[in-house]
């Protein structure tokens, strides 16, 4: 057991599983990333995209089909969980109920063989950390969801461990409760400097903590960059989907200049640029709702007329579908409410429409 | 219903303190005073006693074993609950069968040389006591295996990535969860042990050694038609049942009784 | 800390005596079927020859089809009596709170717990007082006091997973208790009807010491009767004695392999898993 390292090296990590029929399906497939000392890296995708395999591969709970995972030069792929001594917080908390949250979180200590002086003082700290100090005899099941969430990560980071594995450790919480036990994580990470790997499928919650982002889909990693880069420039059209780019529309390639395309269709014309490069005459364009504009664009370019179908109040602004005169259905966040079957014009810079192939 | 299930206790009660003759202690004077019949109280505790604590000894780390849901975890649940239907006294004729100094058993052993003395599994205390585990064994361990697959596995994976190796991950997780289900599984099995009739009679001595407790309420009943002793008899029968159940069950209010998932579902 | 050497004789260990216990069973239900097509066999390995009259015997000397009649009329009587009291029972105690309701779960509980041999002996006697004992309604009667309750725990699960809401939503367009019951919960609640008579069935079939106690001569059912046989030994030829035990064997087997197609193997026996706020 280490406690600390400059790199954890996950080197072609595969995990298959037998499917339907006999067939071996990979949840996880060639996942190669290095994490270094200190970094938080969300795994982020939909259920099912692998990213909870990963963890559990990580953590020792699944043995892997294919790769290496390397702690500097200690292989620990091999090893069972209890001797790679990584922290781990699961989504459905693992407290022990029969024990008190101090039992709860010395648990890892006492296996350690840490005396019991010193046990008694990092427990102390440890609940200090998490902000339950005076909640230490009370069984698990007298506690709220927060504060047993708290006492999940008292408890894997209190044997200082050189990694800590966050599987969807928030997704039990109610809405206002995420957002504050998010800022709690981010804070005792920043506290502890401990290298994270956080597994979720809410970008928001990627996007606030991780100092980089692992986007997967069907046990493949789709990208794998920091939170302005997938959020700004998705690598491709499944990361761009997550992320939130919801008008998607399919147009013809009509110029190619490096990495900026026309293109075209029936009732638009529109400036991109190109995210990832593919064959064809035909490509797909991705917009976010919060880039489209009301308006004319500058000298008239990339703009689309189009109109109104639909406009929902969000308070601070609203959100307006729009509908060109071939059926293709926008939608746009706009400031302003425009009236239901008004003509309108918007449009988008061509930095923010995102070209890929077609699927 | 209940008042078919209630009345005959109460009037049994009431009946065994109305001896035909004598005071309305007499019943109970006379089985602990009378040679054939208190022993009986032992007799019946060396049976089951044993019986009960190697059945949920063994079906305990087999059952943990198999904690997982596999394919051969429903074989084996399958296998071991035809046994349990099948009751005991199939099983005493299968015994008298198998395990007779002439039957496949007593060949095997003989044959390989195992063990070349004569073979005595029949008509005494050792026949009764296999048949005990032959019908007591699947029932503990099925229900241990109904305990132990309630426990979210995720404790134990939760405990090895703090270190636990799977000999402490039973020791500080299942084992403390699992204790108020053994409680009651040793009590059950216990039970059904205390109250072994048929087996007894069939396949023990039953007129020494296996001489148990239910057989002298039997005797009592139906063969000396004395139906007050009888119920003196069953009453203490009940009596002592009750004290081993309520002593376990009280050994296991110093454990942990509680929800055995580990948080919010 | 243990070496993997260790686990892996400790595993083995386990499995060896799982497997031996599985085998000598299985060895044990071969012999009987065995020696009940066995010409004569003494001593030897596998029987002189091999004949089905032991079966024609059983069943004249055995009068296995008289006893073979009772044994059905009894368990289905004690099936459908049992339904009959316990799944209105298992809905109210579900559905409704009352006083005294853990009481009463408790006494329903006390004829699972207690074996039947205890309470048995003082039921019989009453039984016998009122001259029930030796007939058949007697024996059906002790049957049923372990079957009630056993539908009550089995069906309470089922009726706790049906949302009251739709109950409400019947009565809300007009059906009375008895329609309520009839066309919205019995149609909801056949599967456990299904798993709760098979096995209740199973069970009576199974179940040796209550009939002993309260059958005559003519109300005997199968196990009592193979009970007597095997008593007697001396008396008949084992042969006989073990090819009533095959009859008796199929008898149940079959109702097994049936109740196993609708039921889990643990429900037979884990009667507290069900209810732990009841049998703690």
């Amino acid at each position: 057991m280490k406690h600390d390292f400059s790199e954890l090296r996950l080197d072609r990590v595969t995990r298959r599983f037998a499917g339907a029929g006999g067939h071996a399906f990979a949840a996880l497939s060639e996942l190669t990333i290095t994490i270094r000392r200190g970094e938080f890296v969300a795994l982020l995708g939909p259920s099912g995209c692998g990213k909870s395999t990963a963890l559990n591969c990580i953590a020792g709970l699944l043995p892997l089909s294919g790769g290496t995972i390397q702690l500097d030069e200690l292989r620990i792929d091999t090893l069972p969980p209890e001797k790679r001594g990584f922290g781990m917080v699961f989504q459905n908390y693992a407290l022990f109920p029969h024990m008190t949250v101090r039992r709860n979180i010395a648990f890892g200590l006492r296996m350690q063989g840490v005396p019991g002086s010193q046990i008694a003082s990092r427990v102390k700290h440890a609940l200090k950390l998490v902000q339950l100090t005076g909640q230490e005899h009370k069984l698990p099941g007298q506690l709220s969801g927060g504060q047993q969430q708290r006492v999940a990560i008292a408890r894997a980071i209190v044997i200082e461990p050189p990694l800590v594995l966050m599987d969807e450790p928030l997704s039990n919480l109610d809405a206002k409760l995420r957002i504050e036990t998010r800022a709690e994580i981010r804070r005792i990470h920043r506290e502890l400097g401990r290298a994270t790997i956080y597994v979720t499928h809410d970008q928001d919650e990627a996007l606030s903590l991780a100092d980089r982002i692992v986007v997967m889909k069907d046990g493949v990693v789709q990208q794998i960059a920091t939170p302005h880069e997938v959020y700004a420039q998705p690598a491709n059209l499944h990361v761009a989907n997550f992320m939130g780019y919801r008008n998607v529309v399919e147009l013809d390639i009509v110029r190619e200049e490096g990495t900026r395309v026309e293109l075209s269709g029936p009732d638009m014309r529109l400036v991109g640029t190109r995210k990832q490069m593919g064959p064809g005459t035909r490509a797909v364009v991705a917009m976010r709702p919060e880039e489209i504009t009301l308006g004319e664009g500058p000298d008239g370019r990339n703009t689309i007329v189009a109109r109104v179908d639909n406009v929902e109040y969000a308070g601070r602004d609203s959100l307006v579908d729009v509908i060109t005169s071939s059926g293709t259905r926008l939608h746009v966040r706009a400031t302003s409410s425009p009236a239901l079957g008004d003509e309108v014009r918007v449009h988008v810079s061509p930095e923010r429409v995102l070209v890929y192939p077609v699927a | 219903m209940l008042l078919l299930f209630i009345y005959p206790f109460i009037y049994g009660l009431a009946l065994s303190f109305t001896p035909p003759k004598g005071d309305w202690l007499a019943n109970y004077r006379t089985f602990f005073t009378s040679d054939h019949l208190w022993p009986t109280i032992w007799t019946t505790l060396k049976l089951a006693l044993p019986a009960t604590i190697v059945n949920v000894g063994v079906a305990l780390p087999i059952a943990y074993k198999m904690r997982i849901k596999s394919s051969y975890q429903r074989w084996i649940t399958t296998i071991l609950v035809v046994p349990i239907t099948l009751g005991t006294v199939l099983i005493a004729e299968g015994m008298l069968t198998y395990f007779g100094p002439k039957g496949w058993l007593a060949q095997f052993l003989q044959y390989f040389h195992f063990y070349d003395g004569s073979i005595r599994l029949t008509h005494n205390y050792w026949g009764v006591l296999i048949s005990l585990v032959i019908s007591g064994f699947p029932f503990a361990f099925l229900l241990i295996l109904s305990y132990i697959t309630g426990i979210d596995p995720v404790l134990a994976r939760a405990a090895s990535t703090l270190g636990a190796d799977p000999f402490a991950q039973f020791r500080h997780i299942y084992l403390p969860l699992l204790a108020p289900g053994l409680a009651m599984c040793f009590c059950l099995a216990f039970v059904q042990a205390f109250s072994v009739f048929p087996s007894a009679v069939l396949l023990g001595a039953p007129a020494g050694p296996t001489r148990v407790i239910s057989i002298a309420a039997y005797e009592a009943a139906f063969e000396q038609y004395d139906y007050s002793l009888a119920s003196a008899i069953a009453m203490i029968m009940g009596f002592v049942q009750l004290l081993i159940v309520a002593a376990v069950l009280g050994l296991r209010g110093f454990f942990y009784r509680g929800p055995v998932s580990g948080g919010k579902g | 800390m243990r070496t993997p050497w260790l686990e892996r004789v400790w595993t083995g260990l386990l499995w060896g005596l799982m497997t031996l216990f599985v085998v000598n069973i299985g060895l044990m239900i071969a012999s009987v079927a065995t020696n009940s097509f066995a010409r004569r066999w003494l001593g030897t390995w596998l029987p002189e020859g091999y004949t089905t009259n032991w079966y024609t015997a059983a069943w004249r000397e055995f009068q296995l089809g008289d006893v073979l009649w009772v044994t059905i009329e009894v368990v289905f009587a004690v099936v459908f009596l049992a339904l009959l009291v316990g799944v209105p029972a298992a809905y109210t105690l579900a559905r409704r709170n009352f006083v005294g309701k853990r009481l009463l779960m408790l006494l329903f509980l006390l004829p699972l717990m207690v074996p039947p041999i205890t309470y048995g002996i003082p039921m019989a006697t009453v039984l016998y007082k009122v001259q029930l004992a030796g007939t058949i309604w007697g024996v059906i009667l002790a049957n049923l006091i372990p079957a009630a309750p056993f539908v009550i725990l089995v069906m309470t699960p089922f009726i706790e997973q049906i949302d009251p809401n739709l109950e409400s939503a019947a009565r809300v367009f007009g059906a009375n208790t008895g329609r309520m019951f009839l066309h919205i919960l019995v149609p909801l609640l056949a599967p456990g009807i299904l798993a709760a008579s098979l096995l209740v069935l199973v069970r009576t079939i199974a179940l040796f010491e209550l009939t002993f106690l309260t059958a005559g001569s003519d109300s005997q059912t199968l196990v009592v009767a193979l009970y007597y046989a095997v008593f007697a030994a001396g008396v008949r030829a084992p042969q006989s004695v073990d090819a009533m035990a095959m009859v008796y064997m199929a008898v149940t087997l079959v109702w097994l392999l049936i109740a196993l197609r609708f039921v889990n193997p643990t429900q037979l026996v884990s009667r507290v898993k069900e209810h732990p706020q009841g049998a703690m």
